[in-house]
């Protein structure tokens, strides 16, 4: 079990993070905030809690893997990044600009601590098949994670990656979907209905949990349990609010998808954050 | 003269794979379910543990290819040219090309001469395709040896690469201790009146033409450009300064391949004559591959009319 402090620790982080997403793309006038701020709380989770990484050293072959398979919340990953210690925060306010090292979605050769460049959706999950197996051929203990979107799972190869993950038994593997329920167009169900999701993964041979994504014990179980099983690659859906944190974007979800907050809005959302940031620290 | 070996660069594929299979420990290999095509069944034999048979998944298969090279192997991963160039384009382009990672893509049964299957199956396109990404290397081997110098190459060259075989027996060109370098045209055949430039399967019959063209007293350079990126631009350019016209030779659409690629270069700095042979913006079609060389105009009689027209226009 996590301790209480530790949980409280993380959620404070998650605010944090939220925060940066907010000023970086109100600064760049850019971005993706809505499934950044789905993403707040398992991003969080995983670098603060899960994986085994050496930020000073991002090379190291032991590390833990993290691949951002919906690259669009490239802002969430950088914040995560920064406050880990990969490079300085001050570089957040850079995103999207000219030149900068921010890309508008994560690519692995413009910042240390990135595994896997993406942005064109439904890639990542082959490729973090791809690291298992070398874990898995060098002896290596570490683990691959892949996050998801949920309208990103309607991408053929998503599945085809799904196939092979099972097929080759990568029990070394957690995917997560960020199950925040819309897509650009619309509510994911109204689009073109994932359901029934659980089943799918089940079908394709994968162990499946369910988890709240916004509460830091109920992912911190999850990811446990998906270490602890055998002989099956592991999917997390975790269930999250697309803005979440920020009122009047989880109101509009569809409204705030890659549109930047402006000056008036960012002052709102980083006060409504910080109310939120003094209550769980 | 002795008598012309002939193999299947798709056969000195699968060999040459197995050896360094043997050398090099951190050599995976995927294939899409045509290993048996593609001859990657060679090195499934010896090493299963090395290779994976992602199954009838061209994007799969070059995103698992993009995560194993991220971390550290040297990965081949091959299928047919249409799927590994068209099919997967956007896995290329984004997990291979944007990532600079060591994947080599060596696709088989490229051009007209892949026969039977048809259209469908007769990549005519992916040099086009291929070498517009940033980043990507492609290579057109002319035969069996320049198959094996060229992935062996691939395994010490650090970097995302397109390898195009073929899928017919085609005669060896090369001696065994031939000097291969990634980049660097060969000239094959001195001459002063013109060049012509070929790449993969069209280089014996440039050979063929130019040697029927000596015959008539026409001293034709024949030059096998076996390394469509990066381009041997200096080579270009100094053959169309010497020879003053040129004839390009592929098993490609004229468009955007080896004749694109050079008529690039040619006509921004040294602009002559120049006349592209290869498939004419059509798809194929079902046939014999030798009958489909003929009707589609892939031929030495073709390459030759094409250099007397360059020569006519030169004057
Ligand atoms: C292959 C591809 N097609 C289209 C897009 C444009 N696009 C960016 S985000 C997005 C919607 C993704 O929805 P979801 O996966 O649910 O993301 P989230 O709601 O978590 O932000 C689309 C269609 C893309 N990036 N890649």
């Amino acid at each position: 079990m996590t301790s209480q402090s530790k949980a409280k620790e993380l959620e404070a982080m998650a605010v944090k993070l939220r925060r940066h997403v907010i000023e970086m793309t109100c600064a760049a006038a850019s971005g993706h905030p809505g499934g950044s701020l789905s993403a707040a709380d398992i991003i969080t989770v995983l670098y603060f809690f899960q994986l085994r990484y050496d930020a000073k050293n991002p090379a190291w072959p032991e590390r833990d893997r993290f691949v951002m398979s919906k690259g669009h919340a490239a802002p969430i990953l950088y914040a995560a990044l920064a406050e880990a210690g990969f490079f300085p925060v001050s570089q957040l306010k850079t995103l999207r600009q000219t030149g900068s090292s921010l890309q508008g979605h994560v690519d692995m050769l413009s910042l240390p601590g990135i595994e896997m460049s993406t942005g064109s959706l439904g890639q990542g999950l082959s490729a973090a098949n791809g690291m298992a197996l070398a874990n898995r051929l060098d002896k290596r203990e570490s683990r691959v994670y892949c996050l998801l979107g949920d309208g990103e799972c309607q991408e053929g190869q998503v599945w085809e990656a799904a196939m092979t993950a099972a097929h080759y038994k990568l029990d070394n593997l957690t995917a997560i979907v960020d199950h925040n329920k819309f897509q650009i167009d619309g509510p994911v169900e109204r689009i073109k209905n994932l359901a029934p999701f659980p089943d799918k993964w089940r079908a394709f041979g994968w162990n499946v949990l369910a988890c709240d994504g916004h509460k830091v014990p109920a992912i911190i179980e999850a990811l446990g349990k998906a270490v602890k099983a055998r002989g099956k690659p592991t999917v997390i859906i975790a269930e999250t609010v697309k803005g979440k944190g920020v009122s009047f974007m989880e109101a509009k979800p569809l409204d705030y998808h890659g549109k930047a907050p402006t000056a008036d809005e960012e002052k709102l959302a980083l006060g409504e954050l910080c109310r939120r940031g003094e209550k769980s620290s | 003269m002795s008598e012309t070996k002939m193999i299947a660069t798709r056969d000195a594929y699968g060999k040459v794979l197995a050896e360094i299979g043997r050398e090099n420990p951190d050599v995976v290999v995927l294939d899409a379910d045509l290993a048996v095509s593609t001859k990657t069944s060679v090195f499934a034999k010896e090493f299963p543990d090395r290779f994976f048979d992602l199954g009838v998944a061209e994007q799969d298969m070059i995103g698992t290819a993009a995560g194993l090279a991220a971390a550290g192997k040297i990965v081949f991963a091959s299928t047919f040219a249409v799927f590994g160039s068209g099919r997967a384009w956007d896995q290329v382009r984004v997990s291979v090309a944007y990532t600079r990672l060591s994947v080599k893509i060596v696709v088989t049964h490229a051009g007209i001469t892949t026969g039977e299957d048809g259209a469908s199956h007769q990549a005519n396109e992916d040099i086009a395709i291929m070498r517009a990404l940033p980043n990507m290397t492609v290579v057109v081997p002319a035969d069996a040896v320049e198959t094996e110098k060229t992935i062996r190459a691939a395994v010490k060259y650090y970097g995302p690469m397109y390898v195009r075989l073929s899928r017919p027996k085609t005669p060896v060109l090369h001696p065994a201790d031939y000097d291969f370098q990634i980049g660097k045209g060969e000239v094959m055949r001195p001459g002063s009146d013109l060049t012509i430039i070929a790449c993969g399967t069209m280089v014996a019959p440039a050979l063929e033409a130019a040697a029927a063209l000596g015959q008539e007293g026409l001293k034709a350079r024949v030059v096998n450009l076996h390394t469509i990126k990066p381009l041997d631009k200096e080579l270009i350019v100094r053959c169309a300064g010497e020879t003053g016209a040129i004839v390009t030779a592929e098993e490609h659409s004229i468009i955007g391949g080896l004749g694109g690629a050079v008529a690039e270069v040619v006509a921004e700095n040294a602009p002559v004559p120049l006349i592209r042979v290869g498939l004419k913006d059509v798809f194929g079609e079902s046939g014999k591959p030798e009958e489909l060389l003929v009707k589609y105009g892939l031929t030495a009689r073709e390459i030759g009319a094409a250099a007397r027209a360059a020569l006519e226009r030169k004057k």
